[in-house]
């Protein structure tokens, strides 16, 4: 299983589970909603389930639980610019389409 | 392609429901907006990376309009279109800008409307108008960095904002496309921001010099609700005043006049602002100063000499404090923390005399500049639904006391100064006078106890109230305050029902000053005060027993009395008529003794008579 991050991604992870001054690490997961079907969900991680797989890259605890981890296989978490906005991205080699604004996808 | 932040565990959002929100502090000097990102408040910057926007504006001929950096940029060379510190006339009316007009650089336009307008190329504008164009700038800034529209903001005011003032700035907010939350007063946005509301318990002091206005407000958090003790200040006292003393200190040295030349005077005065930032760090500084004939002039100005320009701005703050804890009943060595907020309080003197006065050290690890937006967007995000729930109860109080005119040009406060709000409460009043079918509510705000020592919010009539004896009629005043501080005043007359209503709409606004004074006149005069009320209310009693009498003299005198009672009563009644305008109380008292005394037998009689009149035909047993 290969799921991994940035290094920018990892550098904001890092900074801002240190500012909320709790937490183990970063929760990633898809959801099934939204008007292509599915969205992608980064939540901090306060603690991990039994059955969730948790793994490290670049110094950052990525859980993530089962029903999520066939879609996001191979995924790769960045932390970018657009203008004015930043925020996460996951790139994802298994998505096939996604709804106009990007908030949702398909696979 | 919509990018990601991280949510508190549970909380992610459904796609296209992220409920964004933003926290904007807007400023007499400058305006920034901040929000929450993946749990962290943080102010947002524009495209060239800059937090902090300008509180300018300037209107140019061809319809455009220039926010911020740019707009502070034509400053010089456009004075008259380039509207900087509004917030100083936001809610005023034009009679309040007599005060004012001496220290803003426009020219307001000729007009009978109450609201002021500026007058500018692009025709004239409003106080409100010009914040919004700020409000609009920061929420496209905002809704750029976060990806998406904004569900609603949190604006802060200074905490002496009153009724006017506050519904200006909400109006601004609305005319800027923005959903307001709520307002939020300053103090209590940087006690959120300095995260003392998860504290358990204890006192803060907030000292707020910013560009424009000064505030001190004691806060204090018991069993998990923030509540405003005192709030006191000067909403014009600023860093803008400490420019103005170096600009006039400096136009005296270099021997220039600025009285007829705008351009100078702004020059003036951005020279003296840029001084004043560098001898934060430096101990000296050197002032530059071109005018129109193409020679310059330069003054050296050290920072011993810069803080004895200012000092007399500084001890009226530390005055402040002293007063403010006083009415918090706090002593200073109660005080647990001490915030700075405001640009000016990087002032290496004004912390000196702050930290002295409370005899410890201040917390000043966030920015001063920004500290009310990161609380203010700390309390958007709360109220946007994107917390934990852990949020606390932010109360604050009203600065001044409200009430209604009563008989004899009275005050009757209905809630009094420094309440927690939002509040509710309400009185009974009833009509004066027989058959009365209608009833002026006045609206007034203030400590005194006369109407004419009292601010007039607004008035209106309750009408179509059925016709009954004086004193039948039960009117119920109700006054909601909401958690913006906004006034709503309902009447209601409870047997037929008829009621009335009216929101406190900005129609005038009170300058620092006159809220200063009315405090201080509301203790200094407490003693004439009482003696006026004293006055008044057997003014009043009498005209009401005269007045009761006379209907009754003329209804049943010729059958009740003989021509001698009636001589006698007359002549009690004239003597009270001719002493009840009088200014002697006492003497009053006694003329209305004397009338209700001379007319016991006549008031007896007319009893029986009309117990008389309601049993005839019945048996006493009836009314058993």
């Amino acid at each position: 299983m290969s799921i991994s991050l940035t290094d920018s991604a990892a550098r904001h992870v890092k900074t801002y589970l240190e500012r909320r001054g709790k937490g183990v690490g970063v929760r990633l997961g898809v959801k099934s909603t939204g008007c292509s079907g599915m969205a992608y969900t980064i939540e901090f991680a306060d603690q991990v389930e039994e059955e969730d797989h948790v793994f490290e890259d670049k110094g950052v605890r990525v859980v993530i639980n089962p029903k999520s981890i066939v879609y996001l296989e191979g995924t790769e978490l960045d932390f970018t610019r657009e203008g004015l906005s930043e925020g996460f991205q996951f790139r994802n080699p298994n998505e096939k389409d996604r709804c106009g604004c990007g908030e949702s996808f398909n696979v | 392609m919509a990018l990601l932040q991280i949510s508190e565990p549970g909380q992610s959002t459904v796609p296209h429901e992220h409920r964004l929100a933003a926290g904007i502090d807007l400023g007499t000097t400058n305006s920034l907006v901040a929000s929450v990102r993946s749990g962290v408040a943080e102010t947002l910057a524009d495209a060239d990376g800059a937090d902090i926007l300008p509180s300018v504006v300037r209107y140019t001929g061809h319809g455009e309009v220039m926010v911020g950096a740019t707009a502070l940029s034509h400053a010089t060379q456009d004075p008259l279109n380039t509207l900087a510190s509004v917030k100083r006339i936001m809610g005023r009316s034009v009679s309040d800008l007599a005060t004012l007009q001496g220290h803003l650089p426009y020219q307001f336009a000729d007009q009978d409307s109450r609201v002021p307008q500026i007058q500018t190329a692009a025709g004239p504008v409003t106080s409100i108008e010009v914040s919004a164009e700020i409000l609009k700038t920061l929420r496209v800034r905002a809704e750029d960095s976060l990806g998406g529209d904004l569900s609603g903001v949190v604006i802060t005011v200074p905490a002496y904002f009153d009724d006017a003032q506050r519904q200006a700035t909400k109006d601004a907010g609305r005319l800027a496309g923005l959903n307001v939350f709520r307002l939020l007063n300053e103090p209590t946005a940087a006690a959120v921001a300095y995260g003392l509301d998860r504290q358990a318990e204890g006192v803060t002091a907030v000292y707020d010099l910013g560009g424009g206005t000064f505030d001190v407000s004691v806060l204090a958090l018991t069993r998990g609700v923030f509540e405003v003790l005192s709030t006191g200040g000067d909403t014009a006292l600023g860093g803008d005043d400490f420019d103005r003393e170096i600009a006039a200190w400096v136009l005296e040295k270099a021997d220039l006049d600025a009285g007829r030349d705008p351009q100078l005077l702004r020059k003036a005065l951005a020279e003296a602002r840029r001084a004043k930032e560098s001898l934060t760090h430096a101990g000296e500084t050197v002032i530059c100063l071109e005018h129109g004939t193409g020679i310059s002039k330069e003054i050296r100005l050290t920072r011993d000499r810069f803080e004895q320009l200012i000092w007399p701005y500084i001890r009226k703050t530390i005055a402040w404090c002293r007063k403010t804890l006083r009415e918090a009943d706090v002593e200073p060595s109660q005080v647990q923390h001490i915030i700075l907020v405001g640009g000016s309080t990087r002032i290496p003197c004004v912390r000196r005399h702050v930290q002295e006065f409370f005899g410890r050290p201040a917390l000043s690890d966030i920015d001063p500049d920004k500290v009310v937006a990161i609380g203010a967007a700390q309390q958007a995000d709360m109220l946007a639904g994107n917390g934990s729930g852990e949020g606390v109860l932010l109360l604050d109080v009203l600065p001044l006391s409200l009430g209604v005119e009563t008989m004899g040009n009275l005050v009757s406060r209905l809630i009094e100064r420094n309440t927690a709000i939002p509040v509710a409460r309400a009185q009974e009043f009833t009509t004066f006078k027989d058959g009365q079918t209608a009833m002026r509510i006045h609206v007034l705000q203030g400590e005194r106890e006369k109407v004419e020592d009292c601010r007039s919010l607004a008035t209106f009539d309750l009408t179509n109230i059925p016709p009954m004896v004086a004193g039948a009629a039960h009117i119920k005043v109700t006054f909601q305050v909401d958690a913006d501080g906004l006034l709503s005043v309902s009447a209601q007359e409870k047997t037929s029902g008829v009621s009335a209503s009216v929101d406190v709409k900005p129609s005038y606004g009170l300058t620092d000053t006159e809220i200063e004074r009315m405090l201080k006149d509301s203790f200094e005069y407490a003693e004439q005060d009482m003696h006026a009320r004293q006055l008044a209310e057997r003014q009043v009693e009498a005209k009401r027993v005269l007045e009761a009498l006379g209907s009754a003299l003329e209804k049943d005198g010729d059958d009740l009395l003989s021509a001698q009672e009636r001589e006698i009563i007359g002549q009690a009644q004239a003597e009270l008529e001719a002493v009840c305008e009088g200014e002697d109380s006492e003497q009053i008292k006694q003329a209305v003794e004397n009338l209700e005394h001379t007319s016991e037998a006549f008031v007896a009689r007319r009893m029986n008579q009309s117990v008389r009149r309601v049993m005839r035909g019945h048996r006493v047993e009836e009314f058993e």
